[in-house]
């Protein structure tokens, strides 16, 4: 069996339940190994749910996921060593240094004390922080943090690579330095990259496929020229507006959302 | 193994690095010393006590490990917060195996800060009765240390932020101190302080360090460690199972 062919994730019938409020609606999707893959969406709309499910995070209420051929819930351990993460909001310890993060990671991940060496090495020359290895994190900016939790989530060679708001927040310069980084990985290690993002001209300049989910529910998944013509919009943006737009979410839209606006709006204010 | 190491590896590094921490958490213990020991030793002697320096050292030392225990524990909110957690979760370790390596790396520096406050207590004056059995001494601040760890994870894993923090402080940690016997004996306290102290696991700690280096006990070494012991044990299962179930 050729291996390169096989889907690397298999999501069937995916549900995620909170009390009454359904985060991930029953949905379905496959990601091609060796795929970049796009999980775009509005804010609240089940991306990072879909994500803590994919990664052991968190057991879904109902459906199947496999992730390199195995079940996040009953293979935890196997699952967890097939992936690396770079998490929404930052995931580096303050009082420790460069190095000593990605040591930590290392040791965890039971990367061979020579491996680890040369890997940490090698990856900290590629994001540039090789100089800077011995510093506190609290001396690092934004920035050099995304950049230090790229390499980290590198470090032990995972299959599927998966960035949740990977340039959140970032400059230009920074973003597109992370993103070269990624794509040299996707092209030289064949890692799948699964990753979410705000910016649309990332996920088109850099997805092979893209899905979009809006209220927990799968409403595209394809090509950028799929998606286009199905759309019948010249941009990425142009169908996501035309998909996620106000119309649409007003009309599905209940109190919760509302809510969640609501406290988010009130949380940025701090 | 590595996982629990390089976990207790973490928080003694991070003890070592935040000076400001370790001055300010001795700053307690030593004005306890001060305060209560000049101000109240003339009274206690007066009173009938005898030496309140002697009373009181080990009281102090069992007040700092409370504190720095519990603290150690609940630090584990913070690393939720600033999101260290996660990178711990997702990694292809077991929950026993993290839980582990923290409680045994904040007991670690709680039994650390004990050992600072014991050598502070020797400048005011205090001298253990026997110096032989001081490493007893630390097996039973490691052990007190092990107690409040754990009971500060098991707290800290079902709380989701700091809210709760000052309920902790004033409703746990003072009264466990002031319960204890660590200040002033209760033998001759209203029944209800009484009953209150004989549920205090810290009144055994205190009991334990003073049998040691004073010679003076309520209940015997053995009694006090097996009662510490039952309690540490019975808190690691609560907060191992707590953690296991934290979602982030």
């Amino acid at each position: 069996m050729n291996k390169s062919n096989q889907n690397i994730i298999e999501v069937n019938n995916l549900t995620k339940k909170f009390n009454d409020f359904t985060a991930v609606d029953n949905i379905s999707f496959n990601v091609k190994r060796g795929e970049i893959f796009a999980f775009l969406g509005p804010n609240g709309a089940g991306k990072t749910t879909t994500i803590k499910m994919l990664t052991t995070l968190l057991k879904p209420t109902k459906g199947t996921i496999q992730v390199n051929g195995f079940n996040p819930v009953f293979n935890q351990d196997e699952v967890r060593r097939s992936f690396g993460i770079v998490f929404q909001d930052p995931s580096l310890d303050d009082e420790l240094t460069a190095l000593e993060n990605i040591e930590f990671h290392g040791v965890l991940y039971k990367v061979p004390r020579e491996v680890r060496v040369r890997r940490i090495e090698e990856l900290l020359l590629i994001v540039e922080l090789w100089e800077r290895r011995n510093d506190l994190i609290k001396t690092f900016s934004g920035g050099m943090k995304r950049r230090l939790e790229v390499a980290r989530g590198l470090l032990h060679h995972p299959q599927i690579f998966f960035l949740d708001e990977p340039t959140l927040g970032l400059d230009p310069q920074t973003r597109n330095k992370i993103w070269d980084y990624i794509k040299e990985l996707n092209q030289k290690e064949q890692t799948t990259i699964f990753f979410t993002t705000h910016y649309l001209e990332e996920a088109e300049k850099m997805a092979q496929i893209i899905a979009i989910i809006d209220h927990g529910k799968i409403i595209i998944h394809g090509t950028l020229r799929e998606l286009r013509e199905k759309t019948q919009t010249n941009s990425l943006e142009g169908a996501f507006i035309k998909l996620t737009g106000k119309s649409i979410r007003e009309e599905s839209g209940n109190g919760l959302d509302r809510m969640r606006m609501f406290r988010n709006r009130g949380m940025k204010r701090r | 193994m590595s996982t629990i190491y390089i976990l207790w590896l973490r928080q003694l590094k991070r003890y070592w690095r935040s000076k400001p921490r370790v001055v300010g958490s001795l700053g307690q213990p030593i004005l306890f010393l001060i305060a209560f020991g000049f101000g109240m030793g003339p009274m206690f002697a007066k009173a009938g006590g005898g030496n309140y320096i002697d009373f009181l050292a080990p009281g102090v030392m069992a007040q700092a490990i409370l504190f720095m225990a519990t603290f150690s524990g609940i630090e584990l909110i913070w690393d939720r917060q600033f999101g260290f957690l996660k990178e711990t979760l997702v990694a292809p370790v077991s929950r026993l195996e993290i839980v582990i390596g923290r409680i045994l790396g904040g007991a670690t520096i709680a039994t650390l800060q004990g050992i600072i406050v014991f050598l502070l207590t020797l400048l005011v004056g205090f001298r253990p009765v026997n110096i032989v059995w001081l490493p007893v001494a630390v097996g039973v601040m490691f052990l007190t240390s092990l107690l409040y760890t754990s009971l500060g994870t098991a707290i800290a894993s079902t709380l989701k932020d700091f809210h709760g923090f000052q309920l902790i402080m004033n409703f746990l940690v003072m009264p466990s101190f002031f319960l204890s016997g660590a200040l002033f004996p209760l033998q001759n306290s209203p029944n209800i302080l009484r009953t209150i102290s004989k549920i205090n696991p810290l009144t055994y700690g205190v009991d334990a360090l003073r049998e040691i280096m004073v010679g003076t006990t309520h209940l015997g070494l053995m009694a006090d460690v097996l009662v510490l012991g039952a309690v540490t044990a019975f808190l690691l299962m609560v907060s191992s199972f707590l953690f296991s179930k934290i979602e982030v």
